[in-house]
């Protein structure tokens, strides 16, 4: 076998090493954490970690149950503001605006997909929280679930809006013509032909969406006021809910990680285990939907 | 027959009215798809224009090129952090880049050839596209605390710029590899037919050939790390330490300018300073923005060359 040959069998291999590194990556990740949480989960009791609502290390309470909630809490918020934005964007990019429109909106949503975690963090506690503080309600700080709702909306848009664009551009163009040549008006054909034909797409974006809400950080301990407990409504008005005060799953461990120590440290890692486990979850609900899609696409 | 016209008439007049109802519809929603993407614009109008206008008055050159004072004063300017910042993308991508070409020239180029019958290496090849799947879900947080975890615990590197950088590397792997794919899966079939043809080996031909033509390409998903390096932050927060001196070694902690606004905003509440960094950040991320538009038109323009 020649010199080059040898090389080439050489450089197979290599490749092929590197191509396996993400499986390894994956699952060192999933190992490292939960070898890390084993303490606290064999110590504390899954049921403690998992449904206590106490959270204080200082006398040895680790429940998660408040960052949980807050988690979803914020989460929600985000895709109730978020969602209409993004798929009305998606839409408008996709069937409405003229290419000279469009020229400008894409670029601003990719800008609005880059700009950092942290600006829009300092954004929302620089003009947001003093906003929401005006709201007159006892125990208000402006640091809390609206606050973090609005910022967390904005984050989210360019996920959503740019995958479900592209899932509305993917509709074959004869679906269009179709309706089009049936007599229906072209906001007809969009609401009853393509937003149907593209409905996989588009919940896969809003679910991958929601992934990356539950996995922001930064942004959300700079605004939501990181107070580990059940978020509850202030006063008797409902709508209160979203000024209390609320601590992320990711939050809890990015602000006390770096001095934890022992079963602390080993119930951060739990929490990222559940973190990890959710965020997980969701993104494979997302490929087995983008997946059921395209089956259909064949069947047609 | 004059029955028969005039029902035909009423018929028509419907029809006219109904369209006219559906398009009074049309006219409203399409106008609030407009405003919809009026106020997705000026989202980012306010944003960016706030953090430039605020920001931009707390940059000076002092700002630029003195280090920051350290402790809870928030005085100094962000010499330093900008140091560590570029210094951290250097480590990082020089860690991931040949990583992520080499797994995406495998997943292409080797994944579909005969030799691989095996059914062993064929499962690897579809768990590892899983597996790049994954990674490109998992948060930023996620990472740091299996950075912090391996790393700067197990291994001892400590709170480190090699932690960070490890790290960071798994954080953009995914980027990297879909992007080469991409270009790759660009280059046409005949460009490689051809090398073969003239007698040259896989790898002679994946390295003069196919691999000079999706330059482009792995150079947009660099610079998309690049982006992602300065950007991320909850990632470098568990790893990097946050010492606000610049790092002379590997081993040394530091703080990137992402992680120094959040120090400033949190710790000292010197919003002046963080919004001065803030714009540094952004005009940062808006120049890569243009630097990887003018690659990708770039990239078109080549493919369609070629064709």
């Amino acid at each position: 076998m020649s010199g080059r040959m040898i090389a080439d069998k050489v450089v197979k291999y290599i490749l092929f090493a590197s191509a396996i590194i993400s499986i390894i990556i994956v699952l060192a990740i999933g190992f490292f954490i939960f070898r890390e949480s084993i303490e606290a989960w064999t110590e504390l009791g899954i049921g403690e970690i998992l449904f206590g609502t106490v959270w204080r290390p200082g006398i040895d309470q680790y429940g998660i149950l408040a960052m949980i909630a807050g988690s979803l809490s914020v989460t929600f918020g985000a895709i109730l503001l978020g969602v209409p934005l993004a798929l009305g964007c998606a839409i408008f990019l996709a069937e409405i605006a003229p290419a000279g429109v469009q020229a400008v909106v894409r670029p601003a949503v990719q800008l609005l997909a880059g700009i950092p975690s942290v600006v829009y963090g300092l954004f929302g506690m620089v003009i947001l929280v003093p906003l929401i503080r005006n709201i007159n309600v006892p125990g208000n700080s402006g640091y809390g679930l609206l606050a973090a709702s609005i910022v967390l909306a904005v984050m989210i848009l360019p996920t959503i809006a740019s995958i479900a664009e592209d899932a509305i551009r993917a509709v074959p163009e004869n679906y269009r013509h179709g309706s089009l040549a049936l007599g229906a008006t072209k906001w007809q054909t969009i609401t009853r032909v393509i937003l149907p034909a593209g409905k996989s797409g588009i919940i896969a974006g809003v679910i991958l969406g929601v992934g990356r809400a539950l996995g922001e950080t930064m942004a959300m301990i700079m605004v939501i006021g990181n107070s580990a407990i059940m978020p509850r409504p202030l006063s008797s008005n409902p709508l209160t809910f979203f000024l209390s005060q609320a601590r992320t799953l990711t939050g809890n461990i990015a602000v006390e990680i770096n001095y934890a120590t022992g079963i602390h440290e080993s119930a951060l890692f739990a929490t990222g285990v559940v973190l990890f486990g959710l965020i997980i979850v969701v993104n494979a609900s997302a490929r087995w939907i983008i997946r059921t899609q395209k089956y259909v696409e064949k069947a047609n | 027959m004059d029955e028969r016209s005039s029902e035909i008439a009423l018929i028509h007049k419907a029809q006219a009215l109904n369209l006219k109802k559906e398009q009074r519809r049309q006219s409203f929603w399409v106008a609030l798809m407009w405003l919809f993407g009026l106020i997705t614009v000026s989202i980012l109008i306010l944003v960016v224009g706030y953090v430039l206008l605020k920001g931009g008055t707390a940059i000076n050159w002092e700002f630029l090129t003195t280090p920051p004072k350290g402790g809870l004063s928030g005085e100094g300017g962000i010499s330093t952090t900008i140091g560590t910042t570029f210094y951290l993308v250097g480590l990082t991508l020089l860690i991931a880049t040949p990583l992520g070409v080499g797994a995406a020239m495998f997943l292409i180029e080797y994944a579909g050839e005969q030799s691989l019958g095996s059914k062993f290496l064929r499962s690897m090849i579809s768990v590892a596209n899983f597996a790049v799947e994954t990674l490109a879900g998992i948060p930023s947080i996620i990472f740091g605390l299996f950075g912090y975890a391996l790393f700067v615990s197990t291994l001892k590197f400590g709170f480190s710029l090699l932690s960070a950088a490890l790290a960071g590397a798994c954080l953009v792997l995914p980027t990297i590899i879909r992007t080469t794919e991409e270009a790759l899966l660009a280059v046409p079939n005949d460009y490689r037919r051809g090398s073969l043809a003239l007698g040259a080996t896989k790898w002679q031909t994946l390295y003069r050939v196919v691999l000079p033509a999706s330059t482009p390409g792995i150079i947009t998903g660099i610079i998309l790390s690049v982006g992602r390096v300065i950007s991320e932050t909850a990632i470098f927060f568990v790893t990097l330490g946050g010492s606000y001196r610049m790092p002379t070694s590997i081993m040394d902690s530091g703080r990137t300018l992402a992680l120094h606004l959040y120090y400033l905003a949190m710790d000292t509440r010197a919003f002046d300073k963080a919004m001065g960094t803030g714009a540094v950040l952004v005009v940062m991320i808006i120049l890569i923005n243009l630097l990887i538009d003018f690659v990708s038109r770039k990239l078109t323009a080549g493919v369609r060359r070629v064709r």
